[in-house]
């Protein structure tokens, strides 16, 4: 078996493009994904009994379907309510509604985690749920949730890799689209597995620097 | 027509109490009662308090002591009975048809500010300074400017002796220090009475005094207590009235020195000889 290093060699700055499409697409649903997650973890924490329902169902349905079909049902849905974003912004919406379900997972539990004696002195000076979640409860499981949510980003970053079924020109279609034209697969998609492979390691690398930085009480 | 579905003795009822009357009671608390599934915690737990008063609770561990404290700021929801504090039903109020109303979580959480409570494990907020510790309830509940706020806090942590400790977090205080926290924090929301729940049992006996010392001070000040303790010669030194409680209620009620003298009842008589055998 020979390796075909020109076609390496053309395709690394070809699939640089991709790899930036590819960041842009996580950090934009990492971002939408934190916020629609932490405000679903808050409800189903504090919220009133329906909307905690109603946040379990949508959690149990992300979780027991596969991210792929999940991906298509927003492609194809949008337009039918009238909407026709594009690819792009049905993929980072996808991408979005499916990291908010796991991230409201995890604020759930890292709050739930902290120790019950903190909502009972928050209660004892008089402090609502709302209150006690916001400034007791929250900033306490912060630290503790940090393992977690970069799990869930670099499981997002590896997700944005389906996007390529509704055609998202990011880093693997662009692979898939060398692949066409030049037909040398195993190359192509080494290359592109190192490319993931060194996005996490940057990601793992920062998140755990952010966790040592975080101050511990 | 009204009273009649209540069992025990309205306030409204003019029926005279044994001792000379003072005003009306700050806290009143009849047949209290807790129960978790059949386990019947509280058996029906009647006292008042008058403005000023330092209440001591003790008692075998199991007795109760802690559950009364918990159930009065409704920490625990009690299974039964009335607690009135200033005249004002907590926690909700008994409708017409006797049936339990319980109030708005809202309005439950701004009763609870007038109640202080000190717990056994401080449970002090770890992310959070000292200062802020003490801050944080007249800042969000009260609704205090924050300058106003940390002006409060910081007169209540000298009234404690932390002043200079003020900018440090719970985990490089001690254990003494981190419950004279607690304790302005509860100071610092001016409640109208402070629950103290086992204060001093979670200290290295060496810190025990100098959250008794603040106990002691506070009491001479005329602020009013309930206090559940082992320490039982702070009880006797400090208490304006001691309770003495076993099984889920009241064995024995009066002046520390007439119980510690001269227990009347054979439970009372029991556990002091425990306790004071050490």
């Amino acid at each position: 078996m020979t390796i075909d290093w020109a076609i390496v060699a053309m395709a690394v700055p070809l699939l640089v493009q991709g790899a930036l499409t590819s960041l842009k697409i996580a950090a934009l649903a990492g971002a939408l994904g934190l916020a629609g997650g932490v405000a679903l973890g808050l409800v189903s924490l504090g919220g009133p009994a329906p909307a905690r329902l109603l946040v379990r169902a949508y959690v149990d349905f992300i979780r027991g379907t596969p991210l792929l079909i999940q991906i298509f049902i927003v492609f194809f849905g949008l337009p039918m309510l009238g909407w026709r974003p594009g690819e792009f912004v049905s993929g980072v919406l996808a991408l979005s509604l499916n990291s908010a379900a796991y991230v409201a997972e995890v604020v759930r539990g890292a709050v739930g985690a902290v120790e019950r004696g903190q909502s009972e002195a928050a209660k004892s000076i008089g402090m609502t749920r709302g209150q006690i979640l916001v400034y007791v409860l929250l900033p306490q499981a912060i630290r503790p949730m940090t393992p977690a949510l970069t799990n869930d980003l670099i499981t997002l970053v590896k997700n944005t890799s389906l996007l390529s079924v509704i055609s998202v020109y990011e880093l693997t279609r662009s692979g898939q689209a060398i692949i066409a034209s030049h037909f040398a697969p195993l190359e192509i998609f080494a290359l592109l597995a190192i490319y993931y492979y060194v996005i996490i390691s940057c990601l793992a690398y920062v998140s755990r620097q952010l966790e040592r930085r975080m101050p511990a009480w | 027509m009204v009273t009649a579905t209540m069992q025990a003795p309205s306030p409204a009822a003019p029926v005279p109490p044994p001792v000379p009357a003072p005003a009306a009671p700050l806290l009143a608390v009849r047949d209290l009662r807790k129960s978790y599934g059949a386990r019947e915690i509280l058996k029906g737990i009647s006292f008042d308090l008058a403005r000023g008063e330092t209440l001591v609770l003790i008692g075998p561990s199991g007795s109760g002591k802690t559950t009364v404290l918990r159930c009065l700021n409704h920490l625990e929801a009690p299974s039964g009975g009335e607690i009135r504090l200033a005249g004002e039903s907590v926690g909700g109020h008994l409708s017409p048809d006797g049936r339990w109303r319980p109030m708005s979580e809202s309005a439950l959480a701004r009763q609870r500010r007038r109640f202080g409570f000190v717990f056994q494990r401080f449970n002090l907020f770890p992310h959070l300074s000292a200062l802020d510790n003490v801050t944080i309830g007249p800042r969000r509940t009260l609704g205090l400017s924050r300058a106003e706020a940390e002006a409060r806090a910081k007169a209540q942590l000298a009234r404690v002796s932390l002043a200079e400790h003020m900018h440090k977090r719970p985990s490089q205080l001690s254990g003494g220090q981190q419950q004279r926290v607690a304790i302005a924090r509860a100071l610092a929301m001016e409640p109208e009475l402070i629950l103290f729940d086992e204060p001093t049992s979670a200290l290295d006996p060496e810190l025990v005094h100098e959250v008794l010392d603040v106990m002691r001070a506070l009491a001479r000040e005329g602020l009013t207590m309930i206090v559940v303790t082992h320490e039982m010669r702070f009880a006797r030194q400090v208490a304006d009235r001691l309770i003495v409680m076993e099984d889920g209620a009241i064995v024995e009620e009066g002046p520390p020195e007439a119980i510690f003298t001269d227990p009347g009842d054979p439970r009372t008589r029991r556990f002091l000889t425990h306790v004071l055998d050490r």
